[in-house]
C-alpha cells in the first residue's frame, strides 16, 4: 500500500500524555500501602526472631540473655530440668514433648492416610462431599476442648479399664491422652494433605495399572500410594510438626512433670509447651532467670517445627515437581 | 471362587477397603462422642443466667460465662479491625501488584513459613512486644532516659488513656491473634481474587480503568464471598485460640467486662465504656474453659463442658454463616 | 494438507453484499492512518512474537488481521492499546504511533490512551453487574457522576451497538442473562462509552452462533463511518465480509498488506496465496 498521510496535524495528541493529578499521586500511593501491608508478614518473623534471641542468645535492649548466663551446651544435654537449683537441661522436656508428637503421629498418620485413600479412591463424591467437611471440623475445634476431652474422658474411661486388665496404673495426667487427641485433632490436615498428594499421582498411571489386570487394592496400595510417597512423608511431616507446637491439650491432660527425664506414656509428662505456659502463667518476674528460659525453650521449639516445615516444603515441591 | 489365588486377591482388596472406610469412620466416631460426652456433662448447666453472670469462686453452680463472652466479642472486634485490612491489602499486593517478582517469592514462603509457626511462640511474641514492649517504659529504662520522666501512657480527649506499654489489655490479646491469623487470611484472600477470571481485569483495563480502580470496582466485588468466607474461617480458629492468650495475660479469673459493657444495648448507651473497652482487662471463653477444667474440684468440671457448648455452638454458627455465604455466591455467579 | 485444497469448499470472493457498496470506502489514497506501526518488533522472554512490523491502519475503515494461529496477529493488536503490557516480561523495539504520538513514549498515560482506543476480546467479558452499569462503567473510571449524562451515554452507546430495543426495559437487570451475541454487542457497546476513536477487536465473533455473528458483523459495518477498526480474525470469509483492508500476518511477520478484495482474488505472495486458498492455517 502506498504511504498514507498521518493524521497528527488535526488533531492534538498530547491529551495521550501524563497529566499530574491528586488522582494519580493516590493511585501511585496505594501499591506503596499494600506493599506495607505484605511486608508486615516478613516483619512478624523478624519480629518472631529479634524476640527470641534477644532473650536467649544475645540481648540488645538492656539485660543479659539466657545463654549469656547458662552454657548453650549444658542446655542442650542437660537431663535435669530444676530452675531452683540453677538446672536447665532441656532433654526432659524434649523427650516428653518428641513422646506425645510420636503417639500423635502414631494416631494420626494411619488413621489419616487411609481417610485420605478412602476419600480418594473409594469413596463416591457425595459421600465425599458429606465426610470431608465433617472431617475438617475436627481440625476446627478448640484444642483446649481436646485437653479437656482427654482429662475427663479418656484417662478415666478409656485408658484406665483398658490398662488396667493388664495391671497397669494409668496416672490422672498421663502422656498418651495427651498424646491421642493431638493425634485427633491433626487427622484431618494429614488426610486432606496426603490426599491432595494422591490426587496429584496422574490418572494415566492409575489406568496403565487397570490394564495390567490389577483390582483396586493393588492399583491404591502398590500404585498410587507409593507413588504419591513423598508427597505423604511431606504432609507427615507437618502434622509431627503441629504435634510439638501443640500446647493446650498437653497443658491440661499431660501435667507438668519435673521429675526428670519421662519416659513413660502413662505418667505425667512435661513437654517445651506446656513449661511456657507454666511459668508465663506463674508470677515470675521479667527479667529473671526462669523468665529467660522460657524464650531459651520457645526458641529451641521454634527451631524444631521451622526446620520441619521447610523440610516439608522442600519435599512437596520436589514431588510437585515430578508430576508436571 | 474357582481360581484360589484370584479369590485371596478380591479377598485382601475387600479387607483393605474396610480397613480404610473404618479409619474415616473412626476419626468421625471420635467427633461424635466428644460433642456427645460434653453435651451430656455441660447441657444441665446451660442456662440463661451461664451467659448473663460472672465467675464464682466458691459456688459453681453460680459460675457464668459472662466476663468470657464480651471478652471473646471484643477480641474478636478488634482482631477483625487490624487484620483484614492489613491482610487483604498484602494479599492484593501479592495478586494484583507484585506479579512474580522476587520480593513477592520471598513473602510467598515467609507466608507458608508463619503458618506453621506454633501459636505459642506468638504468644511469646505478643508477651514481649505488646504486654511488654522490651520493658523499655520501665522505671529507668530506655523511654525515661530519653523523655525525661516516667511514661505510663498516652491520654488523649474525652478521658481515653492508652496505656504504654500495652499491658494485658484487650488491644495485646487482639494484635497478637491479628498476627496470629494474618497469614491464613492472606492465603484465603489471595485464592479468592485467584478466583476472578483474568478477562474481568483485561476488560476493565481496556476501558481505561487504572489498576486500582480495576481491583476496587471489579476484582473485590467479584471475590468478596470468598473473601468474607476466608476471614470468618480464619477468625474462628481465632477464637479458640488459648495459648497465645494465657501468654499475653489474658485474666483466667475476672468478675468485670472490657469497658464494663455488660449488655449489647449499653453498646450504644455508654460510648465511653466502649472507648475505654480496648484498654481494660479481659479474659476470654478459652481462657475460661481452661481455668474451669483444670480445677479440681468435679462441679467446675461439669461447668467447663457448659463453656465448651457455648463455644462450639458460636464455632458452628460462624462456620455455618461462612458455607452459607460461599454457597449463596456460587449460585449466583458462574463465570 | 496440500491435498485438501480441491476438495475444501472454496469461499466467495467477490465483494460481500451489494447493499453495502454504497458505503464502500473512498480509495486508501485520500485516507489518513490513524494508527501506525514502524519496525516493530515484539518478545515475550526470549521469544521473539512480531518481526519489523511496518504498517499504516487507515482510518475510518476497518482493517483486518489474518493469520493462523500464533502468527502474532493478536499480539499485533494488543500493541495498539499497550494491553501486552499487563503480561510480564514482554518488550519491544520499533515505534507505534497513533496520529502520530508514539504511544510507547514514556510521557504517555496508558489509561488515557485505552479510553481512545477501545477493544472487544475475543469471549464476551460482561462484567457480573447489571447492563446499565456495564455500559456506564467506562465514564464512570473517567469521573462522571452526573446520572441523567450516563444515562444518556448509556442509550446512545446500546444504540450504537444495535443493542438498545433487546435491553432498553431491563437495564437494570444482570448482563450475564444475556444470550452470547447479545453480551458480545453489550461489551461494542461498552467500549464506545469511553468514546474512543479506534476499537480493536480480537476475534470477536468467534464463539457466536451464525445469527449473532452476523449481526455483529452487521454492526461492524455500521461502526466504521465513525470509528478506526482494526479486527483480528482466522474466519477468512469473515475478513472479505466486512474489511476494507487486509493483512496477512505469518510466523511473526506481516506477509501482505493492501485492500481486502485485492488481496483474496490477486495475492502478491504465495504464503498468502496458499493460506487463503486452505494450503495450511
Amino acid at each position: 500500500m502506498e504511504k498514507l498521510p498521518t493524521t497528527s496535524e488535526s488533531i492534538p495528541t498530547d491529551g495521550l500524555f501524563r497529566r499530574s493529578s491528586w488522582s494519580r499521586f493516590v493511585e501511585s500511593q496505594i501499591q506503596n500501602v499494600m506493599l506495607l501491608c505484605a511486608s508486615l508478614s516478613i516483619l512478624t518473623t523478624v519480629g518472631i526472631v529479634f524476640v527470641l534471641l534477644n532473650e536467649s542468645v544475645y540481648n540488645v535492649t538492656g539485660g543479659t540473655a539466657f545463654f549469656q548466663e547458662i552454657s548453650p551446651w549444658k542446655f542442650l544435654t542437660g537431663t535435669k530440668w530444676h530452675w531452683d537449683s540453677g538446672d536447665f537441661g532441656v532433654w526432659p522436656l524434649l523427650t516428653s514433648t518428641l513422646q506425645v508428637a510420636l503417639i500423635g503421629g502414631l494416631v494420626s498418620i494411619p488413621l489419616g492416610l487411609a481417610s485420605a485413600v478412602y476419600l480418594s479412591e473409594y469413596a463416591t463424591p457425595r459421600t465425599r462431599r458429606i465426610i470431608k467437611p465433617t472431617l475438617e471440623l475436627l481440625a476446627g475445634i478448640p484444642t483446649v476442648v481436646y485437653g479437656y476431652f482427654a482429662l475427663i474422658f479418656i484417662t478415666p474411661y478409656v485408658l484406665r479399664p483398658l490398662f488396667g486388665l493388664v495391671g497397669l496404673e494409668v496416672g490422672v495426667f498421663n502422656g498418651l491422652s495427651a498424646g491421642i487427641v493431638v493425634g485427633i485433632m491433626i487427622i484431618p490436615m494429614v488426610a486432606s494433605l496426603s490426599e491432595d498428594a494422591i490426587r496429584a499421582v496422574p490418572q494415566s498411571l492409575r489406568e496403565a495399572a487397570y490394564a495390567l489386570g490389577s483390582n483396586r487394592f493393588d492399583v491404591s496400595a502398590r500404585v498410587v500410594v507409593p507413588a504419591a510417597f513423598s508427597g505423604i512423608m511431606a504432609a507427615c511431616l507437618l502434622a509431627i510438626s503441629r504435634a510439638i507446637g501443640e500446647t493446650m491439650a498437653v497443658v491440661i491432660a499431660g501435667g507438668q512433670n519435673t521429675s526428670g527425664l519421662s519416659v513413660n506414656p502413662l505418667r505425667e509428662v512435661f513437654t517445651m509447651t506446656s513449661y511456657i505456659v507454666n511459668v508465663s502463667s506463674s508470677d515470675v518476674e521479667a527479667g529473671s532467670l526462669e523468665y529467660k528460659s522460657l524464650y531459651a525453650v520457645a526458641l529451641t521449639l521454634f527451631c524444631m517445627t521451622l526446620t520441619m516445615n521447610i523440610l516439608s516444603q522442600w519435599i512437596m515441591r520436589r514431588f510437585r515437581e515430578t508430576y508436571q | 471362587m474357582t481360581n484360589p489365588l484370584l479369590g485371596g486377591a478380591k479377598r485382601r482388596g475387600v479387607w483393605f477397603e474396610y480397613a480404610c472406610l473404618l479409619a474415616t469412620w473412626s476419626a468421625l466416631f471420635f467427633l461424635a462422642v466428644l460433642l456427645l460426652v460434653i453435651l451430656w456433662q455441660g447441657t444441665s448447666h446451660l442456662s440463661w443466667e451461664f451467659l448473663t453472670s460472672f465467675d464464682d469462686r466458691i459456688t459453681p453452680e453460680k459460675a457464668g460465662m459472662l466476663a468470657g463472652l464480651w471478652g471473646s466479642f471484643w477480641l474478636m472486634i478488634l482482631t477483625i479491625l487490624f487484620a483484614v485490612p492489613v491482610g487483604v491489602g498484602a494479599a492484593i499486593y501479592l495478586e494484583e501488584y507484585s506479579a512474580d517478582s522476587r520480593l513477592a517469592r520471598i513473602i510467598q514462603v515467609n507466608l507458608s513459613n508463619l503458618a506453621g509457626v506454633p501459636s505459642i511462640v506468638y504468644g511469646i511474641l505478643g508477651l514481649t512486644v505488646f504486654v511488654r514492649t522490651f520493658g523499655i517504659f520501665s522505671k529507668g529504662a530506655l523511654v525515661e532516659r530519653l523523655v525525661g520522666h516516667h511514661v505510663e501512657g498516652l491520654y488523649f480527649a474525652f478521658g481515653l488513656h492508652i496505656p504504654l506499654p500495652l499491658k494485658t489489655t484487650v488491644i495485646s490479646g487482639a494484635l497478637t491473634l491479628s498476627l496470629l491469623v494474618l497469614p491464613v487470611i492472606i492465603v484465603a484472600t489471595q485464592e479468592a481474587l485467584r478466583s476472578v477470571p483474568p478477562s474481568i481485569r483485561h476488560a476493565s483495563l481496556a476501558l481505561g480503568a487504572t489498576r486500582w480502580q480495576t481491583i476496587w470496582r471489579q476484582v473485590l466485588p467479584a471475590s468478596l464471598p470468598g473473601i468474607i468466607t476466608g476471614i470468618i474461617l480464619s477468625l474462628s480458629r481465632a477464637i479458640g485460640e488459648t495459648a497465645p492468650l494465657i501468654m499475653v495475660g489474658a485474666a483466667t479469673f475476672l468478675r468485670a467486662t472490657p469497658g464494663d459493657i455488660e449488655t449489647p444495648a449499653q453498646m450504644l448507651t455508654n460510648p465511653q465504656g466502649v472507648m475505654n473497652a480496648p484498654f481494660d482487662e479481659y479474659t476470654a471463653m478459652p481462657i475460661m474453659v481452661y481455668n474451669w477444667a483444670k480445677q479440681a474440684q468435679r462441679a467446675y468440671q461439669d461447668i467447663a463442658s457448659a463453656g465448651i457448648i457455648v463455644l462450639v455452638v458460636v464455632l458452628l454458627a460462624m462456620n455455618g454463616l461462612a458455607i452459607f455465604i460461599r454457597n449463596r455466591s456460587q449460585q449466583h455467579l458462574r463465570w | 494438507m496440500p491435498d485438501s485444497m480441491t476438495t475444501e469448499p472454496q469461499f466467495s470472493l467477490t465483494p460481500p453484499t451489494v447493499n453495502r457498496s454504497e458505503n464502500a470506502p473512498a480509495p486508501a489514497t485520500q485516507r489518513k492512518a490513524k494508527l501506525e506501526a514502524r519496525r516493530l518488533n515484539f518478545f515475550y522472554g526470549e521469544n521473539q512474537a512480531l518481526f519489523d512490523i511496518s504498517m499504516q491502519i487507515p482510518e475510518r475503515a476497518v482493517t483486518a488481521l489474518i493469520g493462523p494461529s500464533g502468527c502474532g496477529k493478536s499480539t499485533f493488536l494488543r500493541t495498539f492499546n499497550r494491553m501486552n503490557d499487563i503480561i510480564e516480561g514482554t518488550r519491544h523495539t520499533g515505534e507505534v504511533l497513533l496520529e502520530g504520538t508514539n504511544i510507547y513514549d514514556p510521557r504517555v498515560d496508558v489509561v488515557a490512551l485505552r479510553k481512545r482506543v477501545g477493544m472487544v476480546f475475543q469471549k464476551s467479558t460482561p462484567f457480573p453487574k447489571s447492563i446499565f452499569d456495564n455500559v456506564a462503567y467506562g465514564p464512570r473510571v473517567a469521573g462522571v457522576r452526573d446520572r441523567a449524562k450516563l444515562a444518556e451515554t448509556v442509550e446512545s452507546c446500546l444504540l450504537r451497538a444495535a443493542l438498545w430495543d433487546e435491553v432498553k426495559d431491563r437495564l437494570h437487570d444482570s448482563a450475564m442473562a444475556l444470550s452470547g451475541g447479545q453480551q458480545q454487542r453489550l461489551c461494542i457497546a461498552r467500549a464506545l462509552a469511553t468514546e474512543p476513536d479506534v476499537l480493536l477487536m480480537d476475534e470477536p465473533a468467534s464463539a457466536l452462533d451464525p445469527a449473532s455473528t452476523a449481526r455483529v458483523e452487521d454492526l461492524i459495518f455500521d461502526l466504521k463511518s465513525n470509528y478506526t477498526i482494526v479486527i483480528v480474525t482466522h474466519n477468512m470469509q469473515q475478513a472479505a465480509r466486512v474489511s476494507d483492508h487486509t493483512g496477512f500476518f505469518y510466523q511473526g511477520n506481516l506477509v501482505e498488506f493492501g485492500g481486502t478484495q485485492a488481496l483474496f482474488t490477486k495475492p502478491r505472495e504465495k504464503q498468502t496465496e496458499d493460506y487463503i486458498t486452505g494450503r495450511f492455517g
